[in-house]
């Protein structure tokens, strides 16, 4: 694979963004990763947010962001992509019926049955490109072409925890009641943040994710 | 040890904020005018970091069950102690039973109550602060009701009958009201350069209103649209509070202390880190304007910042020794 090229941008005083073009890839994705655990450790960062395609990183107020951005390009240029492939966790859903309302309606959009949706979706082995947007919430890689649906036109005030989602070409299940513009298709009791697990997170980016059919209903 | 006897609009316990949690989808939270929590902690001699309470639109009000002492900071809430107006930026000791009263806001957004030795509520990944989206942090994870309790670190409590405060002519910075214009400096960001020259200067010229649909989350700004050469569609990337974000609708919005860490809408700039507790004072309704800073230049006026911290802790160490 040709590395992509990156753009190094300013995000206020103390941080900086770094990212490259879609469509989201996988490849592109593990020299983030691989990006992430290396700046971690560098002199001067406090924080970093992986994104997709992407890593902001929060600097030390006082650090001189032209030197940092440089030494990023460079570091972009030695970086090679991250192995491992993380563990698979599985996340029955229940698709469809008074949890997973926008089900019909994505199917009729696609010119699919309710059926087709649920087997499309149901198929892949999706991966965590990335955590964020609220705590525990996974950006999944791997939605099957014909389900990509761009999010709604206005958000839904209320999401519930546990809903699995649909926004643009990436797949998600919301770990914490909220607002949000992605598509609602089914339901899974699977909790994907508590804080009383040593871990809150369930999923770490690298992981995989099955989505297996519980139940369907029109 | 004190009693909420009405909390107001979603008052909550804040510290500095949670950092480090931003790579499983935890925000900051924290104080939106960390200056006013600094310096309320800085007059009672605790760390700048510890637990206060902030109430927004004021309105909060309650009692003592011990001897406490308490700094008053932030926007002027008509604060009275039994009956009796208290004045801004103001540290006073409560015997049990008396009860302190905000009326509601005058001027300014958000009022904030510190007390000796920080208010004790259990340390959530490294913060008091309430993440009220996560449902954890600061007083059980939300804002705060009638008959919550809230104590003390007991090894701190200061029954010294401290009286003392800041005089606005020393001070004059603190006394910004909020209700006229607000100017934010700001750090252009990667998608600024998607607007014309034309388009930018607009955005700068332009006395924004901030909407009343706008909170911890985020600021929501009325004024004109602003359209952009191209209409990219963005992979979700880390976002900080402060950003400027311009949705589809074409009215920017700024995102706060309570945003979600990821976002992909197109993004003008980032507020400077000195000029968020001025913006969380802005009053709904009142101007916005922007003026383009470089970074260098931020970080110079954050350290002035730091200064006026450091300078109000030297002026008023003798009265806390009493």
């Amino acid at each position: 694979m040709t590395k992509p090229p990156v753009l190094i941008s300013e995000m206020g005083e103390s941080a900086l963004l770094i990212q490259s073009e879609g469509p989201m890839s996988l490849d592109v994705q593990r020299l983030y990763w691989a990006l992430d655990r290396v700046c971690h450790d560098l002199p001067g960062v406090t924080e970093t947010v992986l994104g997709v395609h992407s890593l902001l990183l929060r600097f030390d107020p006082q650090a001189e962001l032209a030197d940092a951005a440089a030494h990023l390009q460079d570091l972009w240029q030695e970086i090679g992509p991250a192995e491992g492939r993380g563990r698979l966790v599985e996340v029955p859903v229940h698709y469809g019926g008074a949890g997973g309302e926008d089900l019909q309606e994505l199917a009729a959009s696609h010119g699919l049955s309710v059926g087709e949706v649920v087997e499309l979706h149901s198929a892949p082995t999706y991966i965590v490109f990335a955590l964020g947007s609220q705590p525990g919430f996974p950006y999944l890689g791997g939605l099957d072409p014909r389900l990509v649906t761009a999010r709604r036109a206005s958000p839904r005030q209320r999401v519930e925890e546990g809903s699995v989602v649909i926004g643009g070409e990436q797949a998600g299940v919301i770990a914490r009641t909220s607002p949000s513009g992605w598509h609602i298709i089914g339901a899974t009791r699977v909790r994907l943040f508590d804080l009383d697990r040593e871990e809150p997170a369930l999923l770490q980016p690298g992981d995989q994710l099955r989505f297996s059919v519980e139940k369907v209903s029109e | 040890m004190i009693r909420i006897l009405t909390p107001g609009i979603g008052a909550t316990v804040q510290d500095l904020g949670r950092r480090g949690y931003a790579n499983i989808g935890i925000g900051c939270s924290g104080a939106m005018d960390r200056r006013a929590l600094r310096v309320a902690n800085v007059l009672l001699g605790n760390a700048d970091g510890a637990a206060g309470i902030e109430a927004t639109l004021g309105g909060l009000s309650f009692e003592a069950l011990e001897p406490v002492t308490i700094a008053l900071a932030g926007a002027d809430t008509g604060a009275t102690l039994d009956g009796r107006p208290l004045p801004r930026w103001w540290v006073c000791s409560l015997l049990p039973g008396q009860v302190l009263r905000m009326g509601h806001s005058r001027t300014g957004m958000r009022g904030y109550i510190a007390i000796a030795g920080g208010f004790e509520v259990p340390e959530v990944l490294g913060s008091r602060a309430t993440d009220v989206k996560g449902g954890f942090g600061g007083h059980d994870g939300r804002a705060l009701d009638t008959g919550d309790i809230l104590t003390t670190a007991a090894a701190a409590r200061d029954p010294r009958n401290l009286n003392f405060g800041l005089s606005p002519r020393a001070w004059p910075d603190l006394w910004v009201d909020g209700s006229g214009e607000t100017e934010l400096r700001f750090v252009p960001a990667k998608e600024w350069t998607d607007y014309t020259q034309e388009t930018r200067a607009l955005f700068c010229t332009t006395g924004w209103t901030i909407e009343p649909a706008s909170n911890r989350i985020g600021y929501r700004l009325d004024g004109p649209e602003m359209v952009p050469t191209v209409r990219r569609e963005l992979l979700s990337h880390g976002i900080l509070p402060g950003t400027i974000q311009l949705p589809p609708s074409g009215r920017p919005v700024i995102q706060m202390l309570d945003a979600n860490t990821v976002g992909g809408y197109p993004k003008l700039g980032v507020v400077i880190d000195a000029d968020l507790p001025r913006l969380a004072q802005a009053t709904l309704g009142s101007t916005l304007r922007f003026r383009e800073v470089s970074a260098a230049d931020a970080r110079a006026v954050r350290r002035r910042e730091d200064d006026l911290v450091s300078a109000i802790r030297r002026a008023t160490s003798h009265q806390r020794k009493g």
